[in-house]
């Protein structure tokens, strides 16, 4: 933005002289750990690394490096749409329509393509489009209305979801898309959204790349970029982000359109993987996604968090969810683990915060 | 312990006058109406180059209107708004802020879980390198918050930490600290003693000296009539959205500028139907002839 370099200095008067650094004496610095402690996704860390002991312990298969590779790959597919809805949370606002509308973006893709027999490049541009637009919606009827993200997401997720399935059907006649395993740049498209490779014998699956990838650059844009800086102020204090000059409107509109963004990409991968879309797909993972952000340290009510915590909150979902199944315990009890798991974290990050910030 | 002759130390810059004696920021007859609610009518105001201008007025009287006005949150919806002598209309604070008017909130718009220098620099970010990979230039944003919060007396040891930590009169500090850097001309302070201990308000007194030493012209919000009186050349007292009393001052003395804060004008006004009341005490109050200093002129009055 145009607002880069007005900071110039109006006085020009030479620093204080004293070389010696006065300090005021009355902020004893806190030790290491407590500041380490502070840090929003150190709780979290230790979490990941507690459940990940306990699977290596409670169920063998774990050790091995297959399952690991296919733990991660549960992991990204919740990490790569954690990751946006983690920066949006820690702007302040959250998307109920995130989990339908990585399948609504998938149907797009699907049904373009085959219906008009397109190739899938078309459909994959035309997701992105789309995706990002409800992206924009959302943020922009947030901004425009002043009603809390909680109605105006909410009332998106039951278009998307009621618009997914009556769409889906009255097109292709069924609550599914057809395969489009054998249209014109289907591999190539593959290649990039759903492909795997291997590591030492592993197949490792490309989403795992991308999950990092794409978490090294959101934490590089959080802690190092104004646009980081802004989506930190508009979470904390939106009145004094706008007074002091942060677009706080172009804020919170791009980061629903990143989320749109994260919704295309894990929409792309699922098409891309399976080949087909079930139409009725994608309720409540946006909660999943949520939970994921906020077990990673990201405060609910916006202004604190971290690109990494979220990382290591879809870890330990990952892990929960693939480690119950090496266990050979019953699957049913997942969501229950991920509702203690939760619970649990969030008390842990309480007490962790008022211990390390205490004055 | 603050008066108009301390707090001069670290304020070499002398600014140049403005050309003659023009006004950085005029309103002349200015008012603003929410809906059919009128909360502002009828005000002139003037801020020059190193004076501190004071708007007193009790709780709803539209001191809070006035500033929005200024600092580009509202815009008027009567009179003229002209800043170094052209009429003006902003639609967003930063048009405020690229003209040099810069405002320290009451909550002194910072965000208190992030760090002193990112408060410091919000919305007016340092930064290096090329554009896609254009980062915020951290080093350099720590050296000159420092420097410029030294300068201004204030020594923090450590900037990282969150700004919500440091007392109310340090984040004031810090607010208007920000606001001299950023190259404002015009510094708007909304109550900044209103929530401070007495020593910690003196502080603040002292930044506004400074502030005025180095130039600028200090609108000064309040409704504390004595923090009022120690920094102040211009007095204003609002009451309910219009001008009670506009004077210099060479004008108006303490006492005077007290009355008119406590409504004297209309408790004086009443003074005779309340001395027939048994029990009211009406001795201490001044008789109507007292309050003689120059009442703006209020065409259609208060509501």
């Amino acid at each position: 933005m145009s607002m880069a370099q007005q900071a110039e200095p109006a006085a020009t008067t030479p620093p204080a002289p004293g070389p010696e650094k006065q300090k005021d004496g009355r902020t004893a610095r806190r030790p290491l750990a407590l500041r380490l402690l502070a840090r929003p996704e150190v709780g979290v860390f230790l979490g990941a690394v507690a459940v990940l002991v306990f699977f290596l312990f409670a169920a063998p298969p774990v050790r091995d490096g297959s399952s690991m590779a296919n733990i991660l790959y549960q992991s990204s597919t919740i990490g790569i749409m954690a990751l946006p809805v983690a920066l949006l949370m820690i702007g302040g606002e959250f998307d109920l329509s995130a989990g339908v509308a990585v399948v609504t973006s998938a149907l797009t893709a699907s049904m373009l393509s085959y219906q008009l027999t397109l190739n899938v490049w078309m459909g994959v541009i035309v997701a992105l489009v789309v995706s990002l637009a409800v992206g924009f919606f959302n943020g922009w009827m947030l901004v425009k209305t002043g009603l809390p993200s909680f109605l105006v997401t909410l009332g998106t997720f039951l278009i998307l979801q009621g618009v997914n399935l009556a769409v889906t059907k009255l097109v292709t006649g069924n609550v599914a898309t057809d395969s489009i395993a054998d249209m014109d740049g289907f591999d190539q498209a593959k290649a990039l959204f759903a492909s795997s490779f291997e590591v030492g014998g592993v197949q490792v699956k490309i989403t795992v790349i991308w999950w990092l990838v794409f978490a090294a650059l959101a934490t590089w844009v959080l802690l190092r970029t104004k646009y980081g800086n802004w989506i930190f102020a508009v979470g904390g204090n939106k009145e004094s982000a706008r007074a002091v000059g942060v677009p706080v409107t172009f804020t919170k509109i791009s980061l629903f359109m990143l989320v749109g963004l994260g919704a295309w990409f894990v929409g792309m991968h699922n098409l891309f993987s399976f080949n087909t879309v079930q139409s009725g797909e994608g309720v409540g993972q946006e909660l999943i996604y949520i939970a994921a952000a906020v077990i990673g340290g990201c405060l609910l009510t916006g202004g604190y968090g971290s690109a990494i915590g979220p990382v290591f909150g879809a870890f330990m979902f990952g892990m929960v969810q693939q480690g119950i199944v090496y266990a050979g315990w019953n699957p049913d009890w997942f969501k229950a683990f991920l509702g203690v798991m939760l619970l649990g974290a969030v008390l842990i990050n309480l007490w962790v915060q008022r211990t390390a910030t205490r004055r | 312990m603050t008066d108009k002759t301390t707090g001069t130390e670290g304020a070499v810059r002398t600014d140049t006058p403005a050309d003659g004696d023009r006004p950085l920021v005029e309103l002349r007859a200015a008012g603003k109406s929410y809906g059919n609610i009128r909360a502002l009518h009828g005000v002139d105001l003037t801020v020059h180059p190193g004076k501190v201008t004071c708007v007193l007025g009790d709780n709803g009287a539209g001191k809070s209107t006035l500033i929005k006005i200024i600092s580009g949150l509202h815009q008027h919806t009567e009179g003229e708004f002209l800043v170094d002598g052209e009429p003006v209309r902003f639609s967003t604070p930063r048009e405020a802020l690229d003209k040099g008017i810069a405002t320290v909130y009451q909550d002194l718009a910072v965000v208190p879980l992030m760090p002193v220098w990112r408060n410091f620099f919000l919305g007016s970010e340092m930064t290096k390198g090329p554009w896609p990979l254009r980062r915020l230039d951290i080093e350099r944003m720590k050296k000159t918050a420092d420097e410029e919060l030294r300068n201004m007396g204030i020594v923090l040891d450590d900037l990282e930490q969150p700004i919500g930590t440091l007392s109310g009169g340090q984040r004031q500090c810090v607010a208007i600290a920000r606001a001299v850097y950023f190259g404002a001309r015009v510094l708007i302070l909304d109550e900044p003693t209103a929530a401070l201990g007495v020593k910690q308000s003196g502080v603040v007194l002292k930044y506004i000296a400074m502030a005025r030493d180095r130039g600028l012209g200090v609108i000064f919000i309040t409704h504390n009539p004595h923090h009022a009186y120690m920094v102040g050349d211009q007095f204003n007292v609002l009451r309910l959205g219009t001008l009670e009393l506009s004077a210099d001052r060479s004008q108006v003395g303490l006492e005077e500028l007290t009355n008119h804060m406590a409504g004297g004008a209309e408790l004086a006004a009443l003074k005779h139907e309340l001395a027939q009341v048994r029990g009211v005490d009406t001795e201490g109050l001044p008789e109507s002839g007292d309050l003689r200093a120059p009442t703006a002129a209020t065409p259609e009055g208060k509501s």
